[in-house]
């Protein structure tokens, strides 16, 4: 049949009619005219012509396309079903949008993030190395991944040639200015060897990376990422080969990389070669801040790889013996060192959105088996009319399919939109990857729809045509004992549901607590009304220690005279912004440490005079910095509590001195012994992470450049952003202004990872409480409904309704109950895979149990109590009457 | 019409279209005209359903072998003329054909010499 005939089936119907009217016409003419009398001609010229209808149909159907017409009837018929209750429709409709939605949104971001390989060539062979150290001869437990030292890396390469290729890289940052006055910039760079784009098989999209020549101390060349150059060079090919100042230091761009790369995230603004300003840094084995990437060689297995890279290392580690040089060899797959720390989270939040897709289905399916009961005698008349079962129940799985597909095209809507405010909101998020909604996602949402349609749907389908049911209702339709075997499996729907929402409650109430126990971590200082910024002094203007220090203490003047500032702080950093480097030491007045004893390290801090005083971190013993403790008398220590119970139990640690070879004062190379003047209480680095030993040092010791600011303030804090940058503005016009925050912000920085689990966990499972509750509603009302001329024959017959109202209370509180258990018990399974991601909370937590236990209960009660109420309530006569 | 004159229906059935190309050769006719043709030449045998009728008419004129036109019928009422075309004609030469080919097999088996022609 052509569709051409398909689309003019009205037509020819129309053309038929007249036919057949003419046939009529002239059959008559012809009987008249064999002589039989009008009355009889017509009636003879209708009994030749037969059936007009049958024969009009047989045109139809001849011109139609049968599967089609018969899928359109099923649409049509299904759709005018769905109209016929908006209520319901609209509320599967929801659930199947939200559950469908959320699982598309995560499903992208984890195929993103951890299906899709790596985008550089042949990325399977590509691996990171890491140092390590042993501890009293035993390695560590779990891979620390210690960056690797430049010097380390250099060896490696010559010494070995169990790889293809190693690359390194590392971080930088610069104050990017114009050469025509164009704002200045401060913005994040990376270090990366000659070899890396080779190694990584990554071709600039403009000009070219750097030569071997060019990857020399010294060396001015730079590479853009595209989106710098798109933003501020208005993608202008012709910017390779001019300059660009770093630094205020003139740097040739060489190339631009092109617009998908983001290794190793995507803040890197722009990369300079690894030795470009590394000076003699490059020759040491403890200046651990490298990532070293290596290419699997053909024909040589890993292990053996690995293992000719750790003989070198121990090697170095035996030359060394004084200095902190580690003795392992760490190895991870590149693409696991990308993904590691997102990964765990992002398959908890899978799990969770499988589970809530889950009872969202049950539910969709509950409400079609109680639909399915309500047309029952539908059903049953007409399959006695002939129907079979199979277009029944073709009929009522396009009922759910058509639901299914509504809310899975309303859910994917909703996940684009999502998507990108997850991602985005998810800082942890590796960037490598961009994340879309692609081809393969599409896909998935439609396998998502149809497994979701098939389980909404086909289990009420069978249920409600089961022919057993049939029977029963031809026997009798009043005894409604038909429906048991349907209760028994709602029931048993709802045990289910119930039971995943109970675990993902408990997941959800561990994370919540992990995260409110994180929230109120005490930091150890003021972290009400303070605010922060960094600034970094370019070294070619601020050439001299002098003109450093003349710098920040006329900014520090300054700022404590403006109104409404309490108090100033000037350090390297502040407490919980994170880790910021360590300083292996000695204690000068101590023994030498045996070989193989553990290495002595704190977090290297710098402070002003009014560091401690400004952010509230307590004296424990001792005195502050003076103005006095600066440039060549800098030769000061302050210690954490932590310090000096460690390093100096049962003794004094005030004038003893830390020899800190890797810190020699500036200008004195030899100057390495520093004086213990103070001890202050400890604070944290990361907010989750145990409080480590810390060492501060004078931070007027002329060498640091980079700084930041701390402002307490009287009043909200943001409001002094703007004054104290016009004092740094008029200090110096050229100087850009970075990382504005409040230290609540600081603090909440490193916890929106933890807030983003802990709210969408919670978030899956409130809405699964919510579907639960309705289907356990849906479920006793349904119930009630069923047994209303039972419970008036029994109220007839002088049952209390106190009686009746807990009997159906029980009967619908006992799948809750079961539900309840069965959560239980895959709880305390479950929870022991979030042990690592809790912090402060064990994963049995009995206020979280017992909060989960309390809420399911109440939430379940007041779920049953509604119909069980109305149930008690009715009058017998007219429960009698009904039917 | 007598019952006994009828043959099965589902015998007509395949040779229906053959024998609505073979009763155009004769010239232009609409449905009537064609049934009744049909009916007479086959001295009243053969009765045509209207239930297939149209049906295959339709199904001709989709396959383009007929063409139709609205016209004017001898006792001067409007009517649909169907009208044999080019390729109508070959498909009625190679439906006879494999008709032939058919009957004579059929009569070969049933022992008639020759077969039927």
């Amino acid at each position: 049949m052509s569709w051409f005939r398909f689309f003019k089936r009205k037509h020819s119907d129309d053309e038929l009619q007249q036919e057949m009217a003419s046939f009529l016409n002239e059959e008559m003419a012809d009987n008249v005219a064999r002589g039989m009398s009008q009355e009889e001609a017509r009636r003879q010229a209708y009994v030749k012509l037969g059936s007009r209808e049958k024969v009009r149909e047989s045109l139809w159907e001849q011109n139609s396309f049968q599967p089609l017409t018969s899928l359109a009837r099923d649409v049509k018929f299904a759709s005018r079903t769905l109209r016929r209750t908006p209520g319901f429709s609209f509320l599967a409709v929801l659930v199947v949008a939200l559950c469908i939605g959320a699982a598309t949104s995560l499903f992208t971001i984890a195929r993103s993030v951890l299906l899709r390989p790596l985008p550089f060539h042949d990325p399977d062979k590509l691996v990171m190395l890491y140092e390590a150290r042993t501890k009293n001869g035993v390695p560590p437990a779990k891979p620390t991944y210690n960056p690797v030292s430049p010097a380390d890396f250099y060896d490696w390469r010559s010494k070995t040639h169990g790889f293809e290729d190693m690359a390194v890289t590392r971080g930088a940052g610069y104050n990017l200015t114009g050469e025509h006055g164009e704002l200045p910039e401060s913005v994040v760079a990376a270090a990366g060897s000659w070899n890396l784009m080779r190694l990584l098989g990554v071709e600039p999209a403009v000009g070219r990376w750097f030569t071997e020549a060019e990857d020399q101390p010294g060396s001015t060349v730079v590479m853009l990422t595209w989106s710098v150059y798109q933003r501020r060079f208005g993608g202008d090919a012709s910017i390779v080969g001019r300059q660009i100042h770093l630094d205020d230091k003139p740097y040739t761009v060489v190339g631009v990389l092109p617009s998908w790369f983001r290794y190793p995230d995507a803040g890197i603004v722009l990369w300079v070669p690894y030795q470009g300003d590394m000076g003699e840094t490059l020759l040491h084995h403890d200046y651990h801040q490298s990532q070293v990437i290596a290419r699997m060689k053909d024909g040589v297995s890993l292990a053996s790889a690995v293992a000719q890279v750790q003989a070198v290392q121990m090697q170095l580690h035996l030359a060394y013996p004084e200095q902190p040089v580690h003795d392992l060899v760490e190895m991870r797959p590149m693409h696991e060192d990308v993904t590691g720390d997102v990964k765990q989270p992002l398959q908890l939040m899978l799990a969770a959105v499988a589970c809530m897709l889950l009872i969202g289905c049950l539910n969709v399916s509950n409400l079609m088996v109680a639909r399915g009961a309500a047309r029952q005698r539908e059903v049953a008349i007409r399959s006695a009319l002939g129907a079979q079962r199979g277009a029944l129940i073709r009929e009522q799985m396009t009922e759910s399919v058509l639901i299914c597909v509504a809310g899975g095209a309303f859910g994917v809507a909703l996940s684009v939109l999502a998507t990108q405010t997850l991602a985005h909101a998810w800082k942890d998020l590796p960037s490598v990857q961009s994340i879309h909604l692609d081809g393969a996602v599409i896909a998935f949402a439609c396998v998502l729809v149809c497994v979701a349609a098939l389980v909404a749907g086909l289990l009420p389908a069978l249920s409600s045509t089961d022919k057993t049911m049939l029977s029963a209702m031809q026997s009798s339709a009043r005894t409604g004992a038909s429906s048991l075997g349907r209760t028994a499996l709602r029931k048993w729907m709802l045990t289910a549901e119930i039971a995943i929402t109970v675990v993902l409650l408990v997941a959800a109430g561990l994370l919540g607590k992990s995260f409110l126990k994180l929230r109120t971590t005490d930091v150890g200082c003021v972290t009400k009304n303070v605010l922060t910024l960094r600034y970094s002094l370019p070294a070619k203007e601020y050439d001299t220690p002098e003109k450093i220090n003349a710098f920040h203490e006329s900014l520090l003047e300054r700022v404590r005279a403006l109104p409404g500032v309490k108090a100033v702080a000037l350090g390297n950093t502040v407490p919980a912004a994170g880790y910021w480097g360590d300083f292996v030491f000695t204690v000068k007045e101590h023994p030498p440490l045996q070989a193989g004893a553990p290495i002595q390290v704190g977090l290297e801090r710098w402070a002003d005079p009014g560091y401690f005083k400004g952010l509230g971190i307590p004296l424990v013993r001792g005195r502050y910095f003076t103005i006095q403790d600066q440039l060549d008398r800098a030769d000061k220590v302050i210690i954490s509590k932590q310090l000096a119970d460690r390093y100096f139990p049962g003794e004094d640690a005030i004038s003893r001195h830390l020899h800190v070879a890797a810190h020699a004062l500036k200008g004195k190379p030899d100057a390495v012994d520093y004086e213990i003047v103070g001890v202050v209480d400890d604070v944290i680095y990361q907010v989750g992470k145990e409080a480590r030993p810390m060492m501060y040092f004078p931070l007027l010791d002329g060498t640091m450049s980079g700084a930041t600011l701390a402002v307490r303030t009287q009043y909200d804090p943001l409001q002094f952003a703007l004054p104290v940058q016009k004092q740094i503005a008029s200090l110096d016009p050229g100087l850009p202004v970075a990382d504005v925050l409040t230290m609540d912000q600081v603090v909440g920085e490193s916890l929106g990872n933890q807030s983003l689990s802990a709210g969408l966990v919670l978030a899956f499972a409130v809405l699964s409480l919510l579907l639960a509750s309705v289907g356990l509603y849906g479920v006793l009302s349904y119930l009630a409904v069923q047994r209303t001329q039972e419970l008036g024959i029994r109220m007839a017959l002088g049952a209390q309704r106190e009686q009746l109202l807990q009997q159906m209370l029980v009967d619908g509180m006992k799948p809750a109950l079961f539900g309840l258990g069965l959560g239980m018990l895959a709880s305390f399974a479950v929870t022991r895979v979030l042990q690592s991601m809790l912090f402060g909370t064990k994963p049995l937590d009995p206020t979280v149990l017992f909060g989960v236990v309390g809420t399911l209960l109440v939430v379940a009660m007041c779920a049953c109590l509604v119909p069980a109420w109305r149930a008690s309530r009715i009058e017998p006569m007219r429960a009698l009457r009904m039917e | 019409m007598a019952k006994k004159n009828q043959v099965d229906s589902e015998m007509l059935k395949g040779t229906l279209d053959m024998m609505i190309l073979r009763t155009l050769v004769g010239g232009d006719a609409h449905g009537h005209t064609i049934a009744k043709v049909i009916e007479h030449t086959s001295e009243d045998v053969l009765e045509v359903e209207q239930g297939s009728l149209y049906p295959a008419l339709h199904r001709l004129e989709d396959r383009r072998w007929v063409s139709s036109y609205w016209g004017v019928s001898e006792n001067n009422r409007k009517a649909k003329f169907y009208k044999m075309t080019a390729e109508g004609r070959k498909q009625l030469a190679r439906e006879v054909t494999r008709w032939r080919q058919m009957t004579r097999a059929i009569g070969l088996v049933m022992g008639e010499e020759g077969g039927v022609q």
